[in-house]
């Protein structure tokens, strides 16, 4: 287990090379290069001379790769243009906030997609199965934005009024920070108050950025276990006399959610763009809102950042998955 | 060498690859026939083209007119909505929202297709490539990407837009094809490689046809219905990437282009003032969107061998 | 009185918008305490579907079951999936054809033996694991403790199917069907597999019912065989008579396209013409009528019935003769 673990761990390591020379590609290739993307408006030619000479952007053009691989390896992605902070301590500010929605969203995505899928499955080609499949095939046709905007609007402020239209937290409730996530330091500092409020604020955008994730696990799970059901092996359990909740827990549902496992981590790619969209629309100030901000500011070093980690993240998300995988099926460790 | 085979045996060969592809479409239309997923979607697919050709004719206005009938009222917390003449109202601008919505079909379209195409031919170059090749063109071609596979699809397509100097709806575009090559390359090259080791390419190889013709002739006709598949899907995706993309203010700033997702996503500042201006965009969309999946998704059950009878 | 009494079984499976098809069409056949039947014919003849009907493991919804199995008694087609379950893996067991996707690739091959155990013997934790072990043990698996916590992709071809004979037989049924257990394997590892079988059927006195394409099978195994082609039984004999002089001309055809050692140099081999395909149904006459060399005009016209022929029973209009079947035997 520890080796087929460090021999996924090292198969990643090229992958996240290329990707480092793509980015320092991407730096390059920005209108006016580097430096007249680090000035924005207020770049002259003299100015840009200037700023190349101490960037080191006349050293060759491999010195200036290592030079900004060495950065990176340190955590030193420059300051943002817009707030003048450096972008490291900008994410680490925003992440929790979007770690904290992702993983909403994650949780309502699983927690509902499983069970429906599987309910799906079972009662194929009938009423239930077909509302569940329209319902996810227009839950992926629906703009991800568009949907946060359509809960706002029946949901909270003027429609509903059930949940906070914005924001993570109600402004003016006393609440302690600790790790920065609004909920688990409700729980830490004891106050309950400020958890579930924090929890309310939550509801509206997990919902929304969960929808399509949701509506894709829901369909790998059906299609998964109309196949398994029809393996040798579920006869086989049948042959046993075991009891239906046997059969469905430890021989199809255990081989149905191996390809699911595989979809989760696939997931995670479109949270991450998902939460772009979403933070902005509930004004929620994690990474997706860094980033929203960053594209209208043209905020390039904080851009170049948030598109390595983001990509980072991915990668780690997926060797977690592959990993997960590795622990269910014995045969993928084998190999 | 290959006048050593007599044509008698090419054609045999030709024959194998045939039954082994074209029957098996004609098997898969006949059972999309039968289908009410496919026929809703086609259905839906076929009036959206309807109304993109037909759009200009459609119009009952002029859908770049600012009308001062419908600007001259306007006050900054309001937009006229259906009035006599002018069915869903006015837009921010004083111009007749129907006819806007209506012309906007044809911007849609031309993004949908546009982005599918592009991504389509590149990725189906590096997916040919290394599925034709094998060896290290197919190490080195599916390393680079799995590396467009490690960014996370709208970040990457923010990445590339973020490029141009000033945005419009080429970048758009581009930005969308860019995140579904990596998709169609991995789909077609792993279609060729499984279509390598099917008999009718063996017997072809066996029988000394060159490889050039094989992979032309034989293994790429028969690896397009997955592409054709995803292409269909493809061209939701890109209408709902294109419009994330307009929303996170990476779109044409062109205010006078009509286009389903720019619309949607600069009507969300007057969400409160006339939602009707982000409704009738989001739903054309939603439907859309909604056609070019379905189709695709019966398209792909069709195609699969599981469901032969 | 027979442990099984099959009486004019039919399965017909009827899916949406298409005609219905005759799977098993009254088939009946006995099997005793400790005894051995063979069902053989060709794929499609209803062999197995039989032995899925008698086990109530046809899909729940798309089919018909008719007639009766009557096992120690209870007609087990009457009973509830509930019940049925508790008859399952503690009276009657099954050993199916491919051993690798008949094992949960996922679940170590100790807790597929003991699921089993505990949920009709009710063993847990060490006993089970025991007892697994013991299982293992007597069907020829070697270091039998260490593979209990393996994984089926880490076993060869024959120790998996070795391992579902373990699992069939964990509680001393009174009946195993073996649906086609040898057809997936090396020819030598099959003959090991037989020989397991016929050992660990006369240990234990357990009736099997052998479910096979292949005569060699039968002719190593069964007591008794019964012919199906088409969804019915077209002749049923004791071994040494069915090999001696098959009597059904498809019986005999089955023995002709079996290349033969013993054979004078420059005898062919005898192929059914056609295949099932070419089939007509039985309410037409016979159904083997067209592939038929003996056929004539009453099997176009009447279906024969199953009648008392000699110690065995014939469904046909124009036998074999038995001295041509001496005959050819002799040869």
């Amino acid at each position: 287990m520890l080796r087929f673990v460090v021999r996924r761990l090292l198969q990643a390591i090229p992958t996240l090379f290329i990707l480092s020379i793509l980015v320092f590609a991407w730096l390059r290739a920005l209108p006016g290069g580097p430096a007249g993307a680090m000035l924005g408006d207020k770049a002259t030619p003299e100015k840009i001379a200037d700023l190349n000479r101490t960037l080191g952007l006349d050293q060759p053009i491999f010195v200036q790769y290592f030079k900004f691989l060495g950065r990176v390896l340190t955590g030193d992605f420059g300051s943002s243009l817009v707030s003048n902070q450096a972008v490291l301590d900008e994410i680490g500010f925003a992440l929790p906030a979007t770690i904290e929605l992702s993983l909403t969203a994650l949780l309502l995505a699983v927690g509902f997609g499983i069970p429906l899928g599987y309910l799906a499955a079972r009662y194929h080609g009938r009423l239930v199965d077909n509302s569940v499949v329209i319902g996810t095939l227009v839950g992926v046709a629906v703009p991800v934005f568009f949907l946060g905007y359509l809960l706002k609007l029946w949901f909270a402020g003027e429609g509903l009024g059930w949940f906070p239209p914005s924001g993570r937290q109600t402004t003016g409730i006393d609440a302690t920070e600790v790790t920065g996530f609004a909920t688990l330091d409700g729980l830490l500092t004891g106050e309950f108050d400020a958890f579930g409020d924090a929890l309310w604020h939550l509801v509206l955008p997990g919902v929304a950025l969960a929808t399509i994730p949701a509506a894709v696990i829901v369909r790998i799970t059906r299609a998964s276990v109309l196949d398994v059901v029809n393996e040798d092996f579920v006869r086989t359990a049948e042959s046993k006399g075991l009891g239906r909740q046997t059969v469905r827990r430890r021989h199809v549902l255990r081989n149905a959610l191996l390809p699911v496992t595989t979809t989760i981590g696939l997931q995670t790619g479109l949270l991450l763009g998902g939460a772009v969209l979403t933070e902005r629309v509930f004004n929620w100030r994690g990474i997706g809102y860094l980033l929203a901000e960053g594209i209208e500011r043209r905020d390039y070093p904080r851009l170049q950042a948030l598109i390595l980690l983001g990509a980072v993240v991915y990668v780690l998300v997926n060797l977690l998955v592959d990993i997960a995988y590795g622990i269910i099926d014995p045969r993928v460790r084998a190999r | 060498m290959t006048t050593i085979m007599p044509k008698r045996r090419k054609d045999k060969v030709d024959e194998l690859a045939k039954a082994a592809g074209t029957s098996l479409t004609a098997q898969a239309f006949k059972r999309m026939r039968r289908s009410p997923v496919a026929i809703t979607g086609a259905v839906i697919v076929a009036l959206f083209l309807l109304m993109a050709i037909f759009a200009p004719l459609l119009t009952p206005k002029d859908p770049y007119f600012r009308y001062p009938e419908l600007f001259t009222i306007k006050t900054p917390n309001f937009i006229p909505g259906s009035m006599p003449g002018f069915l869903f109202g006015s837009d921010e601008f004083g111009r007749d929202f129907f006819s806007r919505v209506l012309v906007a079909s044809q911007q849609t379209l031309l993004v949908g297709v546009l982005a599918t195409l592009i991504g389509l031919s590149i990725g189906m170059v590096i997916g040919g490539l290394a599925g034709a090749f094998g060896g290290w063109v197919d190490t080195v071609l599916m390393r680079l990407v799995d590396v467009m596979l490690s960014v996370p699809s709208l970040l990457l397509a923010i990445s590339i837009a973020a490029l141009a100097a000033q945005p419009s709806q080429w970048t758009v575009i581009i930005a969308v094809s860019i995140v579904t090559v990596p998709i169609f390359a991995r789909l077609l090259r792993g279609a060729m490689l499984a279509q390598r080791s099917s008999d009718h390419v063996l017997a072809a190889t066996a029988v000394g046809i060159r490889r050039r013709t094989i992979v032309l002739r034989h293994m790429l006709p028969n690896s397009m219905g997955p592409v054709l598949v995803q292409a269909t899907l493809t061209l939701a995706t890109a209408i709902l990437e294109a419009a994330a993309l307009s929303f996170l203010g990476l779109g044409d700033p062109d205010t006078d282009r009509a286009e389903w997702g720019l619309m949607l996503a600069n009507a969300q500042r007057y969400l409160e003032v006339r939602p009707e201006l982000a409704f009738y965009p989001a739903i054309a969309i939603i439907i859309v969107a909604l056609g070019f999946t379905l189709l695709g998704e019966s398209m792909r059950e069709a195609l699969d061998p599981k469901n032969r009878r | 009185m027979a442990l099984l009494e099959v009486r004019d079984l039919s399965v017909v499976f009827q899916r949406k918008g298409e005609k219905p098809f005759t799977a098993v069409d009254g088939v009946s056949f006995d099997v005793d305490p400790g005894q051995t039947v063979g069902l053989v014919g060709e794929s499609g003849c209803g062999k197995s579907v039989t032995s899925l009907a008698i086990m109530g493991l046809l899909p729940r919804r798309g089919n018909r079951v008719g007639g009766t199995a009557t096992f120690e008694g209870t007609n087990l087609l009457s009973l509830s999936d509930n019940q049925m379950r508790e008859r399952r893996g503690r009276d009657l067991g099954m050993v199916f054809q491919d051993p690798l996707s008949s094992l949960n690739p996922v679940i170590s091959i100790g807790l597929q033996v003991t699921e089993v155990l505990q949920r009709h013997r009710g063993m847990k934790g060490d006993a089970a694991k025991r007892k697994a072990a013991e299982l293992l043990d007597k069907v020829g698996i070697p270091d039998p403790t260490r593979r209990l916590s393996e994984y089926p992709h880490q076993l060869s071809g024959g120790m998996r199917q070795r391992a579902l004979i373990a699992i069939a037989l964990a509680c001393a049924p009174r009946l195993l069907i073996a649906d086609e257990p040898t057809t997936a394997l090396d020819v030598t590892i099959q003959a090991q597999i037989l020989s397991l079988l016929k050992e660990l059927v006369t240990d234990t006195g357990t009736a099997l019912v052998m479910i096979t394409h292949d005569l060699g099978v039968v002719a190593g195994l069964c007591d008794e065989v019964n012919v199906l082609y088409g969804g019915k039984i077209v002749e049923r004999a004791e071994r040494h008579a069915l090999f001696n002089h098959a009597r059904h001309p498809y019986t005999h055809g089955l023995l002709g396209s079996i290349p033969r050692l013993d054979a004078p140099k420059g005898e062919k081999l005898v192929p059914i013409k056609g295949s099932v395909s070419d089939n007509i149904p039985w309410d037409n006459g016979c159904a083997f009528a067209p592939r038929c060399p003996n056929a004539i005009d009453d099997c176009r016209q009447t279906m024969p019935v199953l009648e008392t022929d000699g110690p065995g029973q014939l469904r046909c209009h124009n036998p074999v003769e038995l001295a041509d079947a001496v005959r050819e035997g002799a040869r």
